[in-house]
């Protein structure tokens, strides 16, 4: 098998931020530095891409040493949570950006289909967009004339191919676009979701023409997806990115079950990637039977408990620990806060006092009216199953999130 | 200290090497300035010709008079300059009919103002596109610079139509002869330099768009640099010195040479305007390819 994309230690850095003074300023130091003949001094700073950790950092690496091959006639699917990286790889591979480091190599003709219609003029017929398009695409317009059946019938338009694009319905145009880029015979084709749009009918056929370049006529597919299922069903190797980094390379069926096991609702927070710069960091959450055991599971009269290991490196710094209950709906419980921000933390929820159902937590080390030093959201996922409380039997109707404390008198 | 190789190793890096290597493409974060990427560009020309087609069919679909609208503009342009220019500030139009003096002013001068902004907006109106698919990114320019073209042959047409009617009917009779060969000359200086200049602008204020305002107004002044109004001849020598600084003004005189006969230009000055278009067209296509790269990232 020869490798037909060679990607090397790629990197992306995103400035963070509006365009202005700041970043004027950090412009000249970078031509300051590249007279002396110095590396560019914001390739050192920047953070590991994570939305959900606020971030004081003015640069981000979307993607920080990416390496990988792919061969001719595979089909890679990449997958990833939103914000993982994989829009960025997508536009480095079909050169709408370049990378801020490393290299990628390519063998042969690149197509992309990152957003399907590219270049169509709502007032153009489908005739006139198809010539457009492909030529957009690299394909002359011979190349173009040869192919023109072919793809009218593929995207079943041909009773509207002199009317406006304008006129046509979303499907229609679609069936067009893709239609155009899957007769362009390239010898690697960039797919990123265009699926989701299509009837079912033409998402077969779809799946079907990208299952035929590749097997049929050796061509490369890189196909970016949320749908698992066409993921699972099309590709043959699979790529998991995660933070702007390559996580797993490999079988689909194990990228995909890696993915998702992943995505795991799990009682424990760890953070895998700990920044220096801040002066007291969350580092492990876990939520605790009372025999201080993880768990996620728990009976209404049990307690729970959540155990904080916090990292702090600045002692000094003056901050209290402010921790949120999240039902499964995301409406918030109740929270507290501590006094003080210790290196082992518990704090215990009491029994008789959450109804059943699913739970999560925010927590935030504070400095009180200054900032927010570190932040958790949405993690620790835990369950609360009702052993037989006085509420019990109307387990399907919502009748609230606590157990009150009450008494009727008469 | 070299590393011994055995046998067996050397032959698997002479055997690979060439096959790895043979990359057809290779993306990099760097790549040299002098590469022009002008064999790209020709790979895709009938993009270059569609795109333009695209950009005129498109902008008068669902007009019912269609390029004719090209022809509002000017007369009414013309008739403003006879009002303001010849009738009221009374100046020199050198023996020229005045609706055709000022009708070819506006038209040249159209020509090369559509020529330069187009080009200086390429990067930020063309955004959209830009982001979804790779082409060579100079083709958007050129095609504007050829509808420029087609623009200024359907305004030129209308002057045709005047300047024979004057001749026929009037007894109007310009010095014109083998001087006509000196169109065409002149829309390619004006083109490439309006070309050449617009892809710098539009590099350079991909990420600050502070130029773009300054442009603006400069653009306005340039044409009062330009004997467009007034002749060139009746300039003040004093002030002709500063004039002859701009590589405008030979090839307006140029094409005012060749169909009004009353151009006052040299081939030096042709000589001077060429260098700066070629200046302005290298600067510009380096610049460019060096802003299409990220430019994405940050416009």
């Amino acid at each position: 098998m020869s490798v037909v994309i060679k990607a090397e230690n790629i990197s992306k850095q995103y400035r963070l931020g509006e365009v202005g003074t700041g970043s004027l300023k950090d412009d000249f130091k970078r031509w300051r530095y590249q007279l002396m003949g110095k590396e560019d001094p914001f390739l050192t700073v920047g953070e590991e891409n994570d939305r959900t950790i606020k971030s004081n950092a003015d640069y981000v690496w979307a993607l920080r040493n990416v390496n990988f091959e792919v061969n001719k006639g595979d089909i890679l699917g990449i997958i990833g949570k939103n914000g993982a990286g994989k829009s960025t790889l997508l536009k480095i591979l079909s050169r709408t950006t370049g990378p801020t480091t490393g290299s990628l190599k390519m063998k042969g003709r690149i197509a992309s289909l990152l957003e399907v219609g590219t270049g169509f003029h709502g007032e153009l017929s489908g005739r006139e967009n198809i010539f457009l398009n492909g030529a957009i695409m690299g394909m002359g317009k011979a190349e173009i004339k040869k192919k023109f059946d072919e793809i009218v019938d593929f995207a079943g338009v041909e009773k509207y191919i002199d009317t406006p694009v304008k006129r046509y319905s979303s499907g229609m145009y679609v069936r067009l676009a893709f239609g155009v880029a899957a007769h362009l015979e390239p010898d690697i084709m960039i797919v990123d979701e265009v699926l989701a749009v299509g009837d079912a009918e033409f998402q077969k056929k779809a799946l079907g023409k990208m299952q035929s370049v590749s097997k049929g006529e050796g061509r490369t597919v890189i196909f970016v997806s949320h749908d698992l299922n066409a993921v699972s069903q099309l590709c043959t190797r699979g790529l998991l990115m995660k933070h702007g980094q390559v996580s797993h390379v490999g079988q689909i069926s194990e990228i995909i079950s890696q993915y998702l096991s992943d995505d795991v609702k799990k009682p424990v927070y760890i953070n895998s990637f700990p920044s220096a710069s801040k002066p007291l960091i969350i580092q492990k959450v876990a939520v605790l039977k009372s025999n201080g055991k993880i768990a996620s599971d728990f009976f209404h009269d049990e307690p729970v408990s959540l155990k904080f290991e916090i990292k702090i490196n600045d002692p000094h710094i003056k901050a209290n620990l402010f921790v949120m209950i999240l039902d499964g709906k995301k409406r918030r419980v109740f929270a507290c806060e501590s006094e003080s921000v210790h290196s082992n933390m518990l704090l215990k929820i009491d029994s008789n006092f959450l109804v059943r159902g699913n739970y999560s937590i925010h927590a935030f080390i504070n400095q009180p009216k200054i900032k927010q030093i570190d932040v958790v959201e949405d993690e620790c996922h835990f369950n609360i199953i009702d052993s037989g409380s006085i509420m019990a039997k109307h387990y399907e109707y919502d009748y609230g999130v606590v157990f009150g404390k009450y008494s009727w008198s008469v | 200290m070299q590393p011994v190789l055995t046998e067996k190793e050397e032959k698997r890096n002479t055997v690979i090497e060439p096959e790895e290597e043979n990359w057809d493409l290779v993306i990099e974060p760097k790549h040299s300035l002098l590469d022009l990427k002008l064999k790209e560009l020709w790979k895709y020309q009938d993009l270059l010709w569609l795109w333009v087609r695209r950009e005129y069919v498109g902008a008068y679909k669902q007009t019912i008079m269609g390029p004719l609208w090209h022809f509002f503009s000017p007369i009414f342009g013309t008739l403003t300059y006879i009002l303001i220019f010849g009738k009221i500030a009374d100046l020199s139009t050198g023996g020229v009919p005045m609706f055709l003096f000022y009708n070819a002013g506006i038209a040249i001068w159209n020509f090369f103002n559509g020529c330069f902004s187009s080009s200086s907006g390429a990067f930020l109106s063309n955004a959209g596109i830009f982001g979804k698919v790779y082409f060579p990114r100079l083709i958007m320019p050129m095609a504007s610079v050829i509808s420029t073209l087609i623009k200024f042959g359907i305004q030129i047409s209308l002057f045709l139509v005047v300047y024979l009617y004057v001749i026929l009917a009037q007894d109007y009779r310009p010095d014109v002869g083998l001087g006509l060969f000196y169109v065409p000359l002149s829309l390619f200086l004006l083109a490439g330099i309006g070309f050449g200049f617009g892809i710098i602008v539009s590099s350079v204020t991909t990420k600050y768009r502070d130029l773009n305002m300054l442009v603006g107004f400069g653009m306005q002044l340039l044409m009062y640099a330009t004997p467009i109004i007034y002749t060139y001849s009746s300039v003040d020598p004093d002030l002709k010195k500063y004039l002859a600084l701009n590589p405008l003004v030979a090839p307006v005189e140029a094409f005012k040479h060749a169909v009004f006969g009353i151009g006052d230009f040299s081939a030096y000055s042709l000589l001077y305007s060429f260098c700066w278009m070629v200046v302005l067209l290298l600067l510009g296509i380096v610049l460019f390819n060096k802003a299409e790269k990220n430019f994405m990232d940050i416009v």
